[in-house]
């Protein structure tokens, strides 16, 4: 088992835990993990990257070579493709479809998206008006997770199970917001599983 | 022992613990805060009483440790590349005092510059030291050097220097915990003049640190953490040290390597198996992160001998961090490019969030600096580096903590008039206190216009220093009172603040503006914190 995992969004969006709920379920599941983060400038409005591994074996880099990504999960379809470069062939591109705008010459936003659309193997999920339509507006990332969560080779309960233990600090409605959001974006892929 | 999915800084931090620290000093800065903010969160080290706040500079964190190791007590202290600079002076200075209790100082270095105004590499500092230091490849070593550093630190009666760079400060693996060692008590040098260095004394002392560079040698030569790998291919001799033997195992799939590698992790570097690897192959490939530190040694000035291959022949660039693909193509392996970027995607840097002070101030200074120009406006590290960029313009630079102030003086002292300087908080409580002294009493005029938003607000938003008391500062440096004016960054007070500014910049003497309002991320954050509380 080897999944490498290109997390892309803008800083604010909550890449962090995203990392952090699927890493947690693959150690629950019993694999090793590496995960690398950015931290300080960047954070503020600006891209964002983290890189994910998962293995069974021992994981010697912390960045993952260009070209060899099995996943990229986009929390913003700009941000997703900035980072095609990574992604292997036969990879998919996982991505949320609501652009973050706070640049003058953010892209086109059709021909964004039509670009992915074009893309082997990619998936679109309107994830902010899925969180917004489960009552969870603020979950949009965990959406994406959800909507990940069949092609990342670890099992749902361990998901549910790495919510339950991150989220317990902000108190059981966040729980529970949060369990529903990947339930949303789960079953908004299951045609394309 | 149990295992813990640590950031490298963590591990560095917990291995701290473990090794019996009674005291760890910082000043926050990218990427080595993490250290700190562990040790804060720690249990264990709020049962151990482990001295554990923020200092005002990195100056005076490394004279504070310096103090805890002169009583007896194991300390550390942890900066990034460029707070080295500043805690120079005492670093470079403790080489020749020696230690008491066990003494590390952690540098984390940024190379790439993420978050950094240049991209120097520690190592050079390790070697002008004289001293010893290691550069951990991963988080396990991160945590193991750490912890047994503090008993080297005692046993040569030397400070050791750890220097990590961005990949491993901010990547999280397993590390397995060794137990704790015990914190020490206090007790003087059993050589009272140890620290006095007098220079009839630190003659002494520093026959007695180069007395130790054999041993310090021997050390290295037989180190744990640097390894000889043997290979089949001979055609070339890799050494790759730190981070960089992940990016040359992840090329064989954590497999075998075919050529022969020295990996090394603890300088000064180990000569004699350098000298095995070279005797046996007929060309070396030096993987670093950083500047070509073992290349240019090894390489010395003629180059007389083997092909030597890296970072100052273009085998592998010259700036930057390393990655995997780098060293792939070092060593002559071929990735294959699946997709390219498209040339629609556009940059997108980072910004000042919605809602921040700094907005606001710098608003109502571009519009009271119109008539002049942006030229004159000199400013310093932190958020509000940010007005450099669309849609401010407002700054003309950015150069050291505290530069702000005493380059706006240099250049009212060239003649132009009025200078400005902006400077937050923190950064003035760091460095910038002196500089508006030298302002003072050269009557320069300059308008010195600090950001008071009671953070440390890039770094993630750590307590300051001077909260509540950059104005009492201001008068005690000999600011006129009258020439010290407060405002709050609100955009409703945007005539006001055109106003104040306008009339200060008029004056020809030193003048210092305060915006006073917090950081929104720090307001944000208390107030989440304050409901949880409530809750639970």
């Amino acid at each position: 088992m080897k999944k490498d995992i290109i997390l892309a969004g803008v800083g604010g969006q909550g890449i962090l835990t995203v990392a952090a709920v699927i890493g947690l379920a693959a150690m629950e599941e019993g694999y090793k993990i590496k995960q690398s983060e950015v931290h300080g400038m960047s954070q503020r409005g600006g891209a964002v990257i983290s890189h994910l591994r998962i293995s069974s074996k021992e994981i010697f880099s912390d960045l993952i070579p260009e070209g060899t990504a099995d996943i990229i999960l986009g929390i913003e379809p700009m941000e997703a493709v900035r980072y095609l470069s990574f992604l292997k062939t036969g990879g998919r591109l996982i991505t949320n479809s609501t652009p973050f705008v706070n640049i003058p010459d953010y892209p086109d936003r059709e021909k964004l998206l039509s670009y992915i659309a074009s893309l082997p193997h990619s998936i679109i999920v309107d994830a902010d008006k899925i969180a917004k339509e489960i009552k969870a507006p603020k979950s949009a990332n965990i959406v994406m997770v959800g909507a990940a969560s069949p092609f990342l080779g670890i099992k749902k309960e361990n998901l549910e199970k790495a919510i339950h233990i991150l989220f317990a600090r902000k108190g059981e409605k966040a729980v529970n917001s949060n369990l529903a959001a990947l339930k949303a974006g789960e079953e908004t892929v299951a045609d394309k599983v | 022992m149990k295992k813990l999915l640590l950031l490298g800084d963590e591990a560095i931090a917990q291995g701290a613990i473990d090794g019996g620290i009674s005291g760890i000093y910082a000043y926050p800065g990218t990427p080595s805060t993490e250290i700190m903010e562990y040790v804060q969160r720690s249990k264990i080290a709020k049962e151990k009483n482990i001295h554990r706040t923020w200092s005002t500079n990195e100056k005076t964190a490394m004279e504070a440790a310096l103090g805890m190791s002169y009583a007896g007590k194991r300390a550390v202290v942890c900066m990034k590349h460029v707070g080295l600079n500043v805690a120079a002076d005492p670093f470079m200075n403790s080489a020749i005092t020696g230690v008491n209790g066990g003494l590390v100082i952690v540098v984390a270095d940024d190379p790439s510059m993420h978050s950094s105004q240049n991209e120097q590499d520690s190592r050079y500092f390790g070697k002008f030291a004289q001293i010893p230091f290691f550069e951990p490849s991963n988080q396990q070593e991160a945590y193991d050097i750490t912890r047994e550093a503090f008993d080297f630190s005692e046993k040569f009666n030397t400070p050791v220097l750890i220097r990590i760079t961005t990949r491993l400060a901010h990547s999280r693996y397993a590390v397995q915990l060794s137990g704790q060692l015990p914190q020490r008590v206090t007790s003087f040098p059993e050589n009272p003049k140890q620290f006095i260095l007098l220079p009839s004394i630190a003659r002494k002392r520093y026959k007695s640190l180069l007395n130790h560079q054999k041993d310090f040698l021997e050390e290295a030569e037989n180190s744990k953490y640097n390894k000889f790998y043997n290979g089949e291919d001979k055609s070339t001799g890799i050494v790759a040290s730190g981070i960089a033997y992940n990016y040359l195992m992840e090329n064989y799939n954590g497999g075998k390597c075919p050529y022969p590698v020295v990996k090394i992790s603890h300088y000064p570097v180990p000569e004699n198996l350098i000298k095995k690897l070279y005797d046996e192959t007929e060309s070396l490939l030096i993987l670093e992160e950083g500047y070509p530190f073992i290349e240019e040694q090894i390489k010395g000035l003629f180059n007389l001998g083997k092909p030597v291959h890296g970072r100052l022949d273009g085998t592998l660039p010259r700036d930057g961090e390393l990655n995997p693909n780098l060293v792939a193509k070092a060593l002559g392996i071929q990735y294959q490019q699946a997709f390219n970027i498209p040339d629609f995607i556009a940059n997108r840097p980072p910004e000042l969030c919605p809602g921040c002070g700094h907005i606001d101030v710098y608003n109502a200074l571009n519009e009271a600096i119109e008539e002049y120009g942006n030229e004159r406006v000199l400013s310093d590290i932190g958020c509000y580096t940010l007005g450099a960029l669309p849609p401010f313009n407002a700054i003309s630079s950015c150069v050291d903590m505290g530069a702000s102030i005493t380059m706006a003086k240099g250049v009212a002292d060239a003649g132009v008039f009025p200078a400005v300087a902006v400077i937050g908080d923190s950064t003035f409580m760091h460095s910038g206190i002196t500089g508006l002294i030298d302002a003072v009493n050269d009557n320069s005029p300059v308008t010195i216009i600090i950001l008071d938003n009671a953070a440390v607000a890039m770094t993630g938003g750590q307590p300051t220093s001077g909260e509540g008391k950059i104005e009492q500062i201001c008068r005690a440096a000999g600011v006129a009172p009258d020439h010290i004016r407060t405002f709050v960054p609100l955009r409703k007070n945007h005539n006001q603040m055109v106003e104040v500014l306008r009339e200060e910049l008029h004056y020809k003497g030193v003048s210092v503006v305060i915006a006073k309002r917090e950081c929104v991320r720090v307001l944000q954050r208390n107030k989440k914190l304050k409901k949880q509380t409530i809750k639970t």
